[in-house]
């Protein structure tokens, strides 16, 4: 009975610190959760009853997110993450080491609800993995040795904020920098050249700018900004897409650690320009260690007069900005999956048209723009359109970031402007023997040395800043196998193609890499990959099947050489199929086997 | 007098009035665009995808995709075919449909639409689920092994029944329909078969009990004409056949 009391009064506080705004459900659910380490049942009716809502909302937001939990984890939750570039680094050998040292399975809780120990997607430490997540906060450079200390830190039940300061230290690694990276910007000279200029002036110089989405969709920003300014309506929103979700990138976590100023200062501006006075940051679950830096700075900008209510003296100027906490879903990096998630709901992509500019943020008009194109605009508003449009090719103008990881000598942030070559990037970063790049992430590229004369643009090779290079030593069916995998994690599972068709595509592709695929798979792969690129719902399902289709254009012999040399092999293992029986009836005996091949395969393990 | 707006689907000309999917326009005219989570009572949900059509040389949703003037829309091609013959498919392996063993055979959208888009077999490896059959209701039966996730129901008992009692929850291939009560059992609920929600499955998920072959197999509706004839089981009046699932 007390013990209810007091679940129902913690869980009070915190929906009354959130204003008990149904907006905020997922805000909500992650602070009881780091309170109460899971969300029980009854825990999921204390807060719909708080809130005032259907307890079914608040079930399928907690059902939907990987960070969010309904069954019990241990009190210290580690997630390594499993991208491909931190599996070329070692970390399904660590994940075990640490697996054995602590006596608990992989993704499973130990039975004194000590800790738990799982994997997840790419949590953007690519060029310092391995990496993990300890309770949400980022651990980065794994090896044996921290992780024995890491273990006995656990057994001894010391709390995150007594553990080394070192294994939670996150490097920008800025290798090369450019016109955003590299000039020095004062804050709050975007708003005084605006307050100076006017917003029409301004405008202007987005307009000639030329600047696109660098989240690597590459719409034109200003006709973005021009629609939601021009859209019916009163109130209006400014979204920060701060959801790096796609595996191999990290360039926006590195903006919103060293040039926080700057993407705050591109969405006041952005705010000043279209009309809007509430901003919000979605800011991805994994970046949760800078949460509370980023606060401060935001509070720091209110005390100068950068923002908040009558920003430079002028009354006429009010804007503010909130930043939310995802939870664990590379779908709402979709701008309409991202509105969704803002909103408190689960993350899944609305029907377009209407688009955010006219329907958005509680369907009102909103714009959403990338990090790097918010830090982008404030030094346009500055520099000039012109100043910008004169680096970069005819049809992407500017600069890029590229988050370069894999196989390399320099792995790090590169700013290049538009129209590098392939080969240049792989020269400055000193990967000599690369195979093949996977660019754009998984719902990106997978090229071959054969195209490295390519160049980085819209017009030739579109990204939104993943580089992942693979060296002559690796299995190219290794990563397709990690993104196949990743993309059946990933899927929100609301349209048939994408929630059947990414778990078809995996196993397809598992059958190939375990050595059971033959050429008739091969053409499944290609037929269930068209399907999926036109039918989906979303850019996510449309997208999935790219490494797949891809890598069997550019790297045949990956799969060729796995193939059985059968025209058709069943989906099935028989003799795996027996396992079970032979279990029950605990014969080993030849009669209990297929044939002999199998016999040897069957006592193997 | 303004000009009517039209479209071309499949070379006839589709009139059409501001506002209207290219999947409403066309069923107004009385051309058939097979489709499961659309239902013309219903706001478009865009979920199946089973309704692709071609428009402009861009795959697209006919129920969602808003009807232009001058728009180049194709359905009954070959190749529009092969794409919805691979969703349903998934469709089919993704969940458990025994149609021999079904009661809601001969007369199940699902099936029809199947037969309509020319799929014989399956096809892709089954996925068979462990999902249960919920018969705790004295008039209903659930039967989610062979829910599609067309949110029909989930639409119809909120939005119509005001009563709120379907739900989809988790991610990906995780997602399945459940009911609203803390014993997720549908006997928990004030679910009745007259309810819109008990009348909009397009498969055999939600039936009525004891009724189940009234009419013997071979004499239901699809049995005797294909769906582009007929049309939608949960659009036509009992009388025809239709809302109940003979």
């Amino acid at each position: 009975m007390a013990e209810s009391s007091t679940l129902t009064g913690a869980i009070r506080d915190i929906v009354q610190r959130h204003g008990g705004m149904p907006t905020r459900l997922l805000q909500i659910l992650r602070d009881v959760q780091d309170r109460l380490t899971w969300l029980s049942p009854e825990t999921l009716e204390r807060v719909a009853e708080e809130i005032g809502i259907s307890p079914n909302k608040v079930r399928s937001v907690a059902e939907f997110y990987s960070f969010l939990y309904t069954a019990p984890r241990g009190r210290y939750d580690i997630l390594f993450s499993d991208n491909i570039t931190d599996r070329m680094l070692g970390n399904r050998q660590l994940l075990h080491y640490l697996c054995d040292r602590l006596r608990v399975g992989v993704g499973k809780t130990r039975a004194d609800g000590l800790v738990t120990v799982g994997t997840t997607s790419c949590t953007g430490m690519c060029d310092q993995g391995p990496a993990a997540l300890v309770n949400g906060y980022t651990l980065t450079r794994l090896d044996k040795s921290r992780l024995d200390c890491i273990a006995n830190l656990i057994e001894s039940r010391i709390p995150l904020t007594e553990w080394p300061r070192e294994f939670f230290e996150v490097y920008s690694n800025i290798r090369r920098a450019d016109i955003l990276l590299g000039r020095h910007f004062a804050d709050g000279s975007a708003l005084r050249a605006t307050q100076k200029r006017g917003p029409d002036a301004i405008m202007e110089e987005m307009v000639k700018s030329g600047l696109r989405g660098q989240g690597g969709a590459g719409f034109g920003s200003a006709n973005k900004w021009l629609s939601c300014r021009n859209a019916y309506g009163d109130v209006k929103y400014v979204v920060c897409n701060a959801d790096e979700g796609e595996p191999g990138t990290f360039k926006d976590r590195v903006l919103m650690q060293d040039f926080a100023d700057l993407v705050f200062e591109g969405m006041t501006l952005c705010g000043r320009i279209i009309g809007a006075r509430q901003g919000f940051v979605y800011l991805r679950g994994e970046y949760r260690y800078m949460l509370n830096a980023l606060k401060a700075t935001l509070q720091q900008r209110r005390e100068a007069g950068l923002l908040g209510e009558a920003i430079l003296g002028d009354p006429s100027f009010n804007f503010d900005i909130e930043i939310h906490l995802g939870a664990g879903a590379y779908v709402c990096g979709e701008e309409s999956a991202l509105i969704e998630s803002l909103e408190g709901k689960h993350g899944v992509p609305r029907i377009r048209p209407p688009f955010p500019t006219t329907h958005g943020y509680l369907n009102k008009p909103t714009v959403v723009n990338n990090v790097e194109t918010f830090a982008t605009a404030a030094k346009i508003a500055v520099e000039g359109g012109d100043w910008f449009a004169s680096r970069g090719t005819a049809y992407s103008k500017g600069t890029k970031l590229l988050s370069v990881s894999g196989d390399c000598e320099r792995p790090g942030i590169y700013e290049y402007p538009f129209g590098v070559t392939v080969n240049r990037v792989l020269e400055d970063c000193g990967a000599h023997n690369a195979q093949g790049i996977q660019m754009a992430g998984p719902a990106g590229h997978t090229i071959s040395a054969k195209q490295f004369h390519r160049l980085i643009c819209f017009e030739d090779l579109a990204t939104g800043g993943s580089f992942m290079v693979f060296d002559q030593s690796r299995d190219i069916l290794d990563g397709i196998r990690n993104f196949a995998h990743f993309f059946v994690h990933e899927s929100c599972g609301f349209c048939t193609p994408c929630r059947v068709g990414t778990s078809l595509m995996r196993d397809l592709v598992d059958k190939v890499h375990t050595g059971h695929g033959t050429l008739y798979d091969l053409e499944e792969m290609r037929k269930l990959g068209r399907i999926m690129q036109v039918s989906c719902h979303c850019g996510l399902g449309q997208t999935a099947p790219n490494p797949v289709l891809d890598s069997l254009q550019e790297f045949p012999e990956a799969y060729e050489r796995r193939l059985r040399s059968t025209a058709y092999e069943p989906a099935f293992n028989l003799n795996q199929a027996l396992e079970e029986a032979r279990q029950l009836t605990g014969r080993h005996d030849p009669g209990a086997y297929l044939n002999d091949e199998d016999l040897l395969v069957g006592v193997m393990p | 007098m303004s000009e009517e707006h039209s479209f071309t689907l499949d070379g006839r000309r589709i009139p059409f009035q501001d506002g209207q999917t290219v999947m409403q326009a066309a069923l107004e005219a009385g051309v058939y665009i097979p489709h499961l989570c659309f239902n013309p009572e219903f706001t478009p949900h865009g979920s199946c995808r089973v309704c692709l059509v071609k428009v402009n040389n861009r795959m697209q949703a006919a129920c969602t995709t808003p009807a232009a003037d001058g728009q180049t829309v194709q359905s009954e091609t070959e190749e529009v075919r092969d794409i919805r013959r691979g969703i349903l498919q998934m469709l089919f392996v993704e969940g458990n449909h025994v149609c021999p063993a079904c009661e809601k055979s001969g007369a199940c959208q699902l099936q029809a639409v199947a037969y309509y888009v020319g799929m014989l077999a399956p096809h892709f490896k089954h996925f068979y689920p462990r999902r249960p059959v919920d018969a705790s209701h004295p008039e209903a039966v659930i039967d989610f092994n062979r829910c599609i996730l067309c949110e029909l129901c989930v639409r119809a008992s909120r939005d119509v029944d005001g009563k709120n009692i379907f739900a989809v929850e988790g991610r990906g291939i995780q997602a399945h329909l459940v009911v609203n009560t803390p014993s997720g059992q549908l006997g928990a609920t004030n679910f009745s078969i007259h309810d819109k929600a008990a009348q909009v499955c397009p498969t055999g998920s939600i039936l009525t009990k004891h009724q189940g072959y009234n009419i013997p197999i071979g004499q239901r509706l699809y049995d005797r004409k294909p769906i582009n004839i007929v049309g939608d089981v949960a659009q036509l009046s009992e009388s025809l056949g239709g809302r109940r699932h003979d």
